[in-house]
């Protein structure tokens, strides 16, 4: 099937089977090898990336249920050299170690932040909690997200980092 | 969140060295990881990103049996499928020599399987094919008729007379009995005991668990025929051990295989054994000519990959009626599987177990070690075990809370009057670990400290006391404190006494100072999230007092790097580390020589401060280390004997193992009426020696501890009675999330060890060890029942409130 799809602001399209996965349209046939894959069940959330700014994951999404949406993965968090604050956090506090489970964990925390400028730890532990983490304890990850919360005022979100 | 409690030390603090221009310290202390940069962006570059041009894609078919004869396997459906290039099954593999290969552990497991299969989910057939979707289409037109038989799933029942033996393919073998082993000493333990007077005798659990790394395994192996080099990526915490073991199992050319291990997306111990996928994504890229890719998916990782644990322990521990332990012993019934393939020290067939004494005094300990081989997969050492001393320090703290509780007595009191006091150290405990440092009566009280641990108590007689009241509510929740203090052996190891496969467990390392001054040092251990790019050139940083951004550490690339054994055991830093501390010395020796030959002066001359060698009384006149590296790369005469440049290579051999050591405390609210437990806080005080980057430390520390949360509330792989695995999934097998987590109250001490170079002692693999028995002794303290067996499910925990506590590890009673 003709699929067109918006990945990172930009057109995409393809033929593809009907039966091919949204995380295999991104990882295979555009070569966006951010967006990881885990579990199959929906359970890791490694997948995950926002479809049209909702976070789901794209194991169990099939690429031509993306036809004509919008799709942001890791590779369209930062604009230009400028890391989103969410991505900063994340460096700040420590919030990765193997990385695997680092850009689903970072679209989750980025589509939180988009609904709520401020949410709390336990907003924080909720919306990330469909995401497995084997390294961090979560901990970190918790405050890499503050740290994007209290880092997001709009000057700092044009400096460059890193 | 976290508090994070001034450090209690023997050494002077890391926050007083000198920063870079770039702000990060010269040597130890927080600094932000140099790997983040790529994963931030989603330009990490882990097996499964890795496309050839022209790559094929593998896929394995599996047993759904747990034990059968395989009477055949017709192919023929899957050769014609459109797109498949080859498939491969154990009979082709036989022409190669190739269907059965080596473990780690001298038996022998099977790549593709002939005779039988053994577990449900081995490996039975591969297919290669043009994507990975034709390839797993056409698993399902390979016919496979299968003559089922009895399945051992219980390791009680694998003794059994008339239990079917399952290694049939061996020659001789008659039963499932894989080895006894003991240490200690059996007659000194009768001794004692008999002259308790307390004796308290308990069968203890540590159920069949799962690495689980969030990236699966899997290779891409490209074998070029023009050149005759073999190419593998793969995800190896080992890659220079997996190179020689395919050197020697496949007859390859060692000098002709290149092991790549990129980004590793977490290991835990999963990603040490060689597993049938690799060899064949090899045998397929040989037989097409292509590259071949293999990723196996998670329920192939959980069903088939190394597992950790399947112990099943009967304890006795002796002691005085004022609560002074005389001694411990255990027969342990070991579940290996259907093929001994545990990865440890060839000389210590249950790992470090015997190091289950733990961190008391006391003269007599014994343990008996019987290894039996059932109907599952095998493996054994992984997830963070320290090569078995989860399941000793998990047996040792059980048993002092199961005699704490028959004394009556408090936890912490019974363990602060049994533990080894600073004097006693370097100790040989009983079964002949030699500890080298602590200082653990100052880890308890600390712990203690942070805790609250009185006051804690007495919310728990206050609420106690208000559940034994008439008007009671009775969905009040049952409040319970566990501790733990545990002391690991890491670092393995000297390589007189520790060998894997023959090959001894010393690291090499290597470190090139260019003429400008920026460095390259090249590992042989293999980072899976540990931060060894940003840690490994802290170490060096420490030492020659170059920055650390200018140090590039490199690893994970056998023709780029020097030979070791990898990374496992916590090994890296207490081995590899000392390797890269040796070689940053001998460049800085080297330096001073050279700088001599500058200055025009004698090397007794000299004095080192930050970086630069300089005349002693004359400050002004001296060299960097910059400028010392141009000079021994320039035509500058050097003295009689010394060569130019700046290099060193150093292999380490460690004289002993390290012995970190911490204490816990857990708090956990229990839900009776539903049996839900709520970890409410947890304390860890650890003590891994200096910290070289504690922001890294905390984060290994933090991921530790959610491991023990994991296995205390959810973790464990259970079989039916046909041998179907109930954890094939993350929908069955449950990992914690950031719900169960409490926020980590962190706390720490310092006692570095005597005999490493920079005195650390490793640390990832600490949190693992010691958490879950804090855990366990949390709930079972509030449900007020002496012994139970995690995982503490809802389900679990209401039953053992109901006084029908079952076994976690099968679905039957």
């Amino acid at each position: 099937m003709e699929i067109s799809v918006r990945v990172n602001g930009s057109h995409t399209e393809a033929d593809v089977e009907p039966r091919l996965l949204l995380v295999h349209y991104l990882r295979e046939t555009l070569g966006l090898t951010g967006t990881h894959w885990g579990c199959d069940t929906s359970n890791c959330g490694a997948c995950t990336v926002l479809l049209d700014g909702v976070p789901v994951k794209s194991c169990t999404v099939l690429a031509v249920m993306a036809e004509g949406h919008d799709v942001t993965t890791v590779e369209g968090l930062a604009k230009g050299d400028a890391l989103d604050p969410v991505q900063r956090g994340f460096m700040e506090e420590h919030g990765l170690q193997c990385g695997f489970c680092t850009p689903g964990m970072m679209l989750t925390a980025r589509a939180l932040l988009n609904g709520n400028a401020d949410p709390d730890e336990k907003s924080i532990r909720e919306a990330i909690s469909g995401n497995l983490c084997r390294c961090t304890g979560y901990e970190n990850i918790v405050r890499a997200v503050r740290w994007a919360v209290e880092h997001s005022a709009a000057d700092e979100t044009e400096e460059a980092a890193v | 969140m976290t508090t994070t409690q001034p450090p209690m030390t023997d050494a002077g603090s890391a926050d007083d060295e000198p920063r870079s221009p770039a702000g990060n310290p010269i040597g130890f202390g927080r600094m932000l990881r140099k790997e983040d940069a790529r994963f931030l962006r989603g330009q990490g570059h882990y097996v499964d990103d890795v496309a050839l041009p022209g790559m094929l894609h593998g896929a394995v078919l599996r047993s759904p049996f747990a034990h059968a004869r395989v009477v055949s396997i017709d192919t023929s459906g899957a050769d014609a499928y459109p797109g498949v290039r080859a498939v491969i099954t154990g009979k082709i593999l036989e022409t190669l020599n190739l269907a059965w290969m080596p473990t780690l552990s001298g038996d022998v497991t099977a790549v593709l399987a002939t005779d039988k299969v053994r577990f449900q989910g081995q490996e039975v057939a591969f297919v290669v094919a043009e994507s990975e979707y034709i390839a797993r289409d056409a698993l399902e037109l390979i016919d496979v008729q299968y003559d089922p038989l009895p399945a051992i799933v219980d390791a009680k029942r694998a003794l059994d007379p008339q239990a079917p033996v399952i290694r049939d393919d061996l020659e001789g073998r008659t039963d499932n009995h894989i080895y006894d082993w003991e240490a200690g000493d059996a007659a000194a333990c009768d001794e004692a005991f008999a002259k308790a007077d307390v004796v308290v005798s308990e069968d203890i659990i540590y159920p069949r668990v799962h690495p689980a790394p969030m990236e699966t395994c899997g290779s891409v192996a490209n074998m070029d025929k023009v050149t005759g080099k073999l190419t593998v990526w793969t995800t190896t915490q080992a890659p220079h051990a997996h190179r020689t073991v395919y050197a020697l199992v496949a007859g390859l050319p060692e000098h002709k295989i290149q092991i790549i291990s990129p980004d590793i997306g977490g290991g835990f111990g999963n990603k040490v054994g060689i597993y049938p996928g690799y060899v064949l994504s090899i045998v397929g890229s040989i037989i097409t000519g292509a590259p071949v890719k293999w990723m196996e998916d998670r329920s192939e990782n959980l069903m088939s990959t190394s597992f950790a644990r399947d112990y099943h322990m009967h304890g006795e521990i002796a002691a005085t009626r004022e609560g002074k332990i005389l001694a411990l012993r255990v027969n342990v019934l070991a579940d290996h599987g259907a093929f001994n393939g545990v990865a440890q020290p060839t000389k210590f067939p249950a790992g470090f177990f015997h190091i289950f004494t733990g961190s008391y005094d006391y003269p007599a300990a014994h343990c008996k070690v019987t290894a039996v081989y059932t109907n599952k997969a095998l493996g054994g050492v992984a997830y963070a075990c320290s090569f078995r001393i989860t399941e000793a320090a998990y047996f040792v703290e059980r048993m002092v809370d199961c005699l704490a509780f028959e004394l009556q007595m408090d936890p912490a009191e019974l363990r602060m009057k049994n533990l080894l006091r600073p004097e006693q150290f370097p100790y040989t405990t009983p079964t002949g670990w030699v500890y080298d440092s602590g200082n653990y009566p100052r880890a308890l009280q600390e712990a203690m400290r942070i805790a609250g641990y009185e006051e804690l108590r007495k919310e728990q007689a206050d609420r106690r006391s208000a559940a034994s009241r008439p008007d009671a509510d009775p969905s009040a929740p049952l409040m319970g404190i566990g501790l733990s203090f545990f002391t690991e052996g890491v670092g393995a190891g000297p390589r007189k006494h520790m060998d894997i496969l023959g090959l001894g467990m010393a690291d090499g390392c290597e470190l090139r100072v260019h003429p400008t001054g920026k460095a390259q040092l090249r590992l042989s251990v293999q980072t899976q999230g540990q931060g060894h790019e940003t840690t490994f050139a802290q170490i060096v940083s420490h030492i020659i007092g170059i920055p650390p951004e200018d140090i590039e550490v490199l690893h994970g690339d056998t023709d780029n790097t020097p030979f070791g054994l990898g990374t496992y055991g916590s090994r890296s830093t207490p081995v590899s580390g000392a390797a890269a501390a040796v070689a940053a010395q001998r460049i800085k020796e080297k330096a001073r020589v050279v700088a001599a030959a500058a200055l025009e002066c004698s090397v007794d001359d000299l004095e080192w401060e930050h970086g630069r060698w300089f005349v002693k009384g004359d400050p002004e006149k001296g060299k960097t280390m910059a400028e010392i590296a141009m000079a021994a790369h320039s035509s500058l005469e050097l003295p009689a004997g010394v060569e130019g440049h700046l290099d060193a290579s150093v292999v380490y051999d460690p004289p002993n193992l390290t012995y970190p050591f911490g204490a816990y405390i857990c708090v956990v609210d229990v839900d009776p009426q539903t049996g839900v437990v709520k970890v409410r806080r947890f304390i860890a005080v650890d003590d891994c020696g200096p910290r070289i980057n504690p922001m890294i430390v905390e984060g290994q520390i933090h991921g530790g501890l959610a491991d023990g949360i994991g296995m205390a509330l959810m973790e464990v792989m259970a079989f039916d009675t046909e041998g179907n695995h109930l954890g094939g999934s993350f929908m069955d097998y449950l990992l914690p999330t950031s719900m169960e987590c409490p926020s980590w109250e962190l706390g720490m001490t310092v006692t570095p060890s005597p005999h490493h170079p920079i005195g650390v002692k490793g640390v990832g693999e600490s949190a693992t060890v010691g958490s879950p028995a804090a855990v366990v002794n949390a709930i079972l303290d509030a449900l007020q029942i002496r012994q139970a067996d995690m995982p503490f499910t809802p389900a679990m925990t209401w039953r053992a409130l109901q006084g029908r506590a079952m076994r976690p590890d099968l679905a039957i009673e």
